[in-house]
This record gives C-alpha cells, sequence and structure tokens, in this order.
C-alpha cells in the first residue's frame, strides 16, 4: 500500500471515521513509520480518537486531540498542537475531520499548507447502510457539501458499509455496486474496503484491498451482541 | 428479513418519526440530542414537511403546541435543561388535551450540568414537570431498535389519548448506533373532530384552550382528564422481565441502566444467585402490577439508575414496600460497570440491603 505523508478522512457522522482512522494510524506504526494522529472533529463530543489513547501510545503513534475530549465541556476548540501536521514533514499525518459539512470547516484553516506541500490523500468514507448515505446519490451529496465547507477535494474512496455487530462477508459484497456506482458519480478511485478483522477474514481474494479494523468494545454491549473469539490486533 | 440499516439512536426517533406521519418538527440544538434535529433539517424539505429552529425552547414547543392543535403529528426534541424550559408549555398541552410528541435525551443535571449521559430527569418526567395536575406518557428505550418502536408508539398513543408521549432516553441510546429495521412500524390514524382546521362556516368553531373562566367548569375537566388518565395506567403499562421466573432477587432498571443490569444479571447466575431483571418500558405508567406481584416471591429488589435514586420510590410504592428496596447508582454522566451492579445483586444475596 502506498502511503502519502498526510491522510485525511471524512465523511458522513457515524460513517467509521475514527475508527479508520486510529486503524490505519496503527497499520502504518507497525510499517516502522513514524506516525502522529490528530482529532479534529468538533462537532461530536462523543466516540473520540482519544478513546483509543492506550492502543496508540503502545503502538508509538502521537496523539492530538482538543483538551476538552470526552469531557464535560461541549466547546468546539482544537488545540495549537494540531499545526505540528502540516509543519512537521518528517512525520506521517492523520486528520480524523468532523462529520458532514460543519465538522469540515474546522480542516478549512489547515486547507492552504495542505495544498501547497500537496502530498496528501483525502478519503471520503461511506457506509451504504447509514440512512442519510443510503443511496450513492446521497453520499455524492454529502461528499461534495464537505468538499465546499474545507476547500478541498477528496482524492479517493473508502467503502466502510457495515451493520455493527450484524456485520457479514455478504454485508461488505452486498455493497460493491453501490461504492462502484459512487466511485462512478464522483470521479474518484476506491482506496481501501474496511471492515472488523473477524469478518475480514470471510471475504473472497476477489474483494481488494481491504484494512481490516479492530474495533473498541462497549461494554453495555448486550450479552448477544458481544464478538466471539474477536482476533488481537496484528 | 426486512432492510437492515445502522442508525444512531437519535437518528432513529427522527426517522421513526418521519415515517409515524410527523411532518412538523419544531426545535432548539443541544448535545446530546442534536442530530434529531439535524436529521430533520436534512429529510423534512424533501418531503414537503417542516424543520424549523426556533429562537428558544420556549418558542419550539409552542410551535407544537399550536401545530398540535391544528390536528397535525408534530415533535419536539431536547436534553434535560432544554426540557426544563419546555416545563410550561408542556403544561399548557395537557391543559388544552392535545396530541404532542417529545424527546428528552437526558444529560447530567442539575443545572448545566454536563453533556454525559444521565436518568436523572425521571421525576421531572412521571410527576409533571410543569405545574399543574397532569401526566405524560414516558417510553424508556434500552436499543436503537427501541428508539424507533416506541416512538411510533409514542405518536399513537398521544393521538389515541390526546396526551403528550415523551420518549425518555439518554446521551448513550442517542449516541450508540445500531443495526435496525422499521418492519414493525404500524400507524395508527385517529379522528380529531377538536383539531382547528377551519369550519368552512359548515360547523361550530373549535376551541383549544387551557384557560377556564369558572372553577367548578375546571375541576369538572380535572376530573375529566384523570378518568382519561386511569385508562392509560390499566392499559398500557409495558415491561420486559429477564429470568424472573425462578428468581429470588429483582433487579429493576430502564434505558441504558439496564443493558449494563442484564449483563450483571447473566453474570450472577453463573455464579448460582437467582436473581432476575424486570425492566419497565413506560416509566408512567409504571408496570405496578409487575413489580407488586414480584415482591410476593423475591426477597428484595435493587433499583439501578443513572440518578441519587428516583425510580425507586415508584418502586416502594409499586411493591407496597413488602419487600427492601435497595439502590445502585452512579450520576452526573457516569454508568455504573456490570461489576458494580454484580457486587450489589451479591450484597443483596447475603440479606444486605
Amino acid at each position: 500500500m502506498e502511503h502519502k505523508r498526510l491522510t485525511l478522512f471524512a465523511g458522513h457522522y457515524g460513517s467509521g471515521k475514527t475508527n479508520i482512522a486510529v486503524n490505519y494510524a496503527l497499520h502504518l506504526a507497525k510499517e516502522g513509520k513514524q506516525v502522529c494522529i490528530a482529532d479534529l472533529d468538533i462537532v461530536n463530543p462523543y466516540f473520540r480518537t482519544a478513546d483509543s489513547a492506550k492502543d496508540l501510545e503502545k503502538a508509538g503513534v502521537t496523539l492530538i486531540s482538543p483538551q476538552f475530549a470526552n469531557s464535560n465541556v461541549d466547546l468546539p476548540a482544537l488545540p495549537a498542537e494540531s499545526y505540528r501536521l502540516v509543519q512537521d514533514k518528517s512525520i506521517y499525518g492523520i486528520m480524523d475531520i468532523g462529520g458532514d459539512d460543519r465538522g469540515a470547516y474546522a480542516l478549512g484553516r489547515f486547507t492552504p499548507a495542505i495544498l501547497r506541500e500537496g502530498n496528501y490523500r483525502m478519503a471520503f468514507v461511506a457506509n451504504c447502510y447509514r440512512p442519510l448515505t443510503r443511496t450513492p446519490e446521497d453520499a455524492l451529496e454529502i461528499l461534495q457539501e464537505i468538499e465546499s465547507a474545507c476547500g478541498l477535494k477528496f482524492t479517493c474512496l473508502v467503502n466502510n458499509s457495515n451493520l455493527g455487530p450484524e456485520t457479514t462477508p455478504e454485508t461488505l459484497l452486498d455493497s460493491l455496486s453501490y461504492i462502484e456506482k459512487l466511485s462512478e458519480l464522483s470521479g474518484l478511485p476506491l482506496w481501501l474496503h474496511t471492515v472488523d478483522c473477524a469478518v475480514a477474514q470471510g471475504l473472497p481474494e476477489t474483494v481488494k484491498p481491504v484494512l481490516p479494523l479492530r474495533l473498541q468494545e462497549k461494554y453495555f454491549a448486550l450479552p448477544s451482541q458481544k464478538p466471539q473469539n474477536r482476533p488481537l490486533w496484528g | 428479513m426486512a432492510e437492515r440499516v445502522l442508525m444512531k439512536g437519535n437518528e432513529a426517533i427522527a426517522e421513526a418519526a418521519i415515517r409515524a406521519g410527523c411532518r412538523h418538527y419544531f426545535g432548539y440544538p443541544i448535545t446530546p440530542q442534536t442530530e434529531i434535529a439535524a436529521y430533520m433539517a436534512k429529510k423534512m424539505p424533501k418531503i414537503g414537511g417542516v424543520f424549523l429552529q426556533a429562537e428558544s425552547e420556549i418558542a419550539s414547543i409552542n410551535m407544537v403546541y399550536g401545530a398540535a392543535a391544528a390536528g397535525m403529528r408534530v415533535m419536539t426534541s431536547s436534553s434535560s435543561p432544554g426540557i426544563s424550559l419546555k416545563a410550561e408549555g408542556l403544561s399548557y398541552i395537557a391543559g388544552s388535551d392535545v396530541p404532542a410528541f417529545v424527546v428528552n435525551v437526558q444529560r447530567g443535571g442539575p443545572g448545566l450540568g454536563g453533556i454525559q449521559p444521565s436518568q436523572s430527569d425521571y421525576f421531572q418526567a412521571t410527576k409533571g414537570g410543569g405545574h399543574g395536575d397532569y401526566k405524560m406518557i414516558v417510553l424508556a428505550p434500552a436499543s436503537v431498535q427501541e428508539m424507533a418502536s416506541l416512538t411510533i408508539k409514542g405518536f399513537n398513543l398521544a393521538d389515541k389519548y390526546r396526551m403528550t408521549a415523551m420518549i425518555l432516553a439518554d446521551g448513550t441510546i442517542g449516541q450508540m448506533m445500531e443495526p435496525i429495521s422499521f418492519e414493525d412500524a404500524e400507524i395508527e390514524a385517529y379522528e380529531k373532530p377538536w383539531a382547528l382546521t377551519g369550519t368552512n362556516c359548515e360547523r361550530k368553531h373549535n376551541i383549544v384552550n387551557s384557560l377556564y373562566l369558572q372553577p367548578d367548569e375546571l375541576e369538572k375537566k380535572n376530573f375529566e382528564r384523570y378518568e382519561r388518565y386511569k385508562i392509560v395506567e390499566e392499559t398500557e403499562a409495558m415491561w420486559e422481565e429477564y429470568m424472573m421466573e425462578d428468581a429470588e432477587l429483582c433487579v429493576v432498571a430502564f434505558g441504558i441502566a439496564s443493558r449494563v443490569a442484564k449483563n450483571a444479571v447473566a453474570a450472577a447466575r453463573a455464579e448460582g444467585i437467582k436473581v432476575g431483571l424486570i425492566r419497565p418500558i413506560t416509566l408512567w405508567p409504571f408496570p405496578t402490577k409487575a413489580l407488586n406481584a414480584a415482591a410476593d416471591k423475591v426477597k428484595g429488589f435493587i433499583s439501578v439508575e443513572l440518578s441519587m435514586g428516583q425510580m425507586i420510590e415508584d418502586v416502594r410504592l409499586a411493591t407496597q414496600c413488602k419487600r427492601p428496596v435497595t439502590l445502585c447508582n452512579r450520576c452526573g454522566g457516569m454508568i455504573p460497570s456490570p461489576d458494580e451492579v454484580l457486587e450489589s445483586i451479591r450484597k443483596a444475596q447475603k440479606g444486605e440491603f
């Protein structure tokens, strides 16, 4: 897999950006890269990159997270250290952008620097099982709204079509025509399929490239929803 | 199998409301329920509905009052401090006997509190909240699927009894994502001969109002309203029983707390402790009969709540204090772990209440 110096994940809220950004950061770190991940979500105060702080630290990934993430302060402010991603060219930077166009406004301040350097990949994360991106046309609408909000153009698509704990290989296979259509409408190539690592094992080899994800566990999951025999990352 | 979609709890409420025929949404943003408004803002213009961000919570609840008086299926949503602001309007809506649908995705309180999940608006929802004698039907979903199905149920009940139906959820269920389907959506239609729809000079005009000039008239209205509430209490209580058949202890919990409690009950069963769970799905009407029946079988109750202990009072009333009731709680935005609930169960097993 070829990597750009900067990788940006954006999309509809709840599309899976944070999980993918964290897993991609861990993937890069495993290849021996020096990685820094920044949580630029100013919209949703829950389910943050910081939830994976321990895993990231263990892998040697630097985490830049808003000071008040996961606290009771609903303050949409970015930490000053976020600038490190565009200024320190010795690192691989990953940006986890907030949901929809409103989340992408925060990215706008970095746009001139990102364009100047010209070494970035910006991925639109799509899940065809999310109600507001159910059709390729609906997804395209959100994609374009994000582009106008941040002033950057997407360069590729990530297919993260899943049904949470009910995801099976068929769930992903059923989404292939959707992501092809979105690729055709947007003119953007598919970069990755992303799926829970337990499910990834059941995919045919024709589905590629795949980034298997290790997802965060919820302790309020019902007994019936607990993942069985989940392999650990790596 | 019906089509599955992956939804946040808040989105599930919004989509279910649209499917229930709601075409009027009035609200004011507040975390952690903003996705309801965001979803409505995106969807309503595409289906000929109205999404309006009002200038305040007070304005939005009065817009709900107006649209409800016109016979529309209408809703608003907010979170704890916002619901306090809406309390006056809720009282007027009750006093005028118009149906409304309201969502409270609770956060920690009192005051501005915090944005993390809580269940500390139980009293406010079930005992009134606004002034005067009135009740609201209070539904407590414990999954994203129930956020959807109880929304549709709520619209139906509101129309049936000309009352406010409130979803009392919390930040966790509002924000979490689960796969759901809308296959069970059963939309009931009720005639609204009282609605302000224009007379066309063909009938006597209707009046929607909560002001009565004569005290005896107001008293009569209140008596009539409570006759209606009595029917609701007798027929509409909903609850779930889990492992109660041979239970010697009973955990009572609703919403997100019931999910944690269910894991704790399963863990306690593995240790050989005969414990079950009663999960109220309607908080008003409270499942009094189920709890009173359980009180004749079990040696005690454990109320698991994300508050300083509010539902516990209804558990005591329902069981007529026949058995001891103990509290297992976290608050301020914290959620008890299954281990904390399990520890309470172990203590109760030893007779420590």
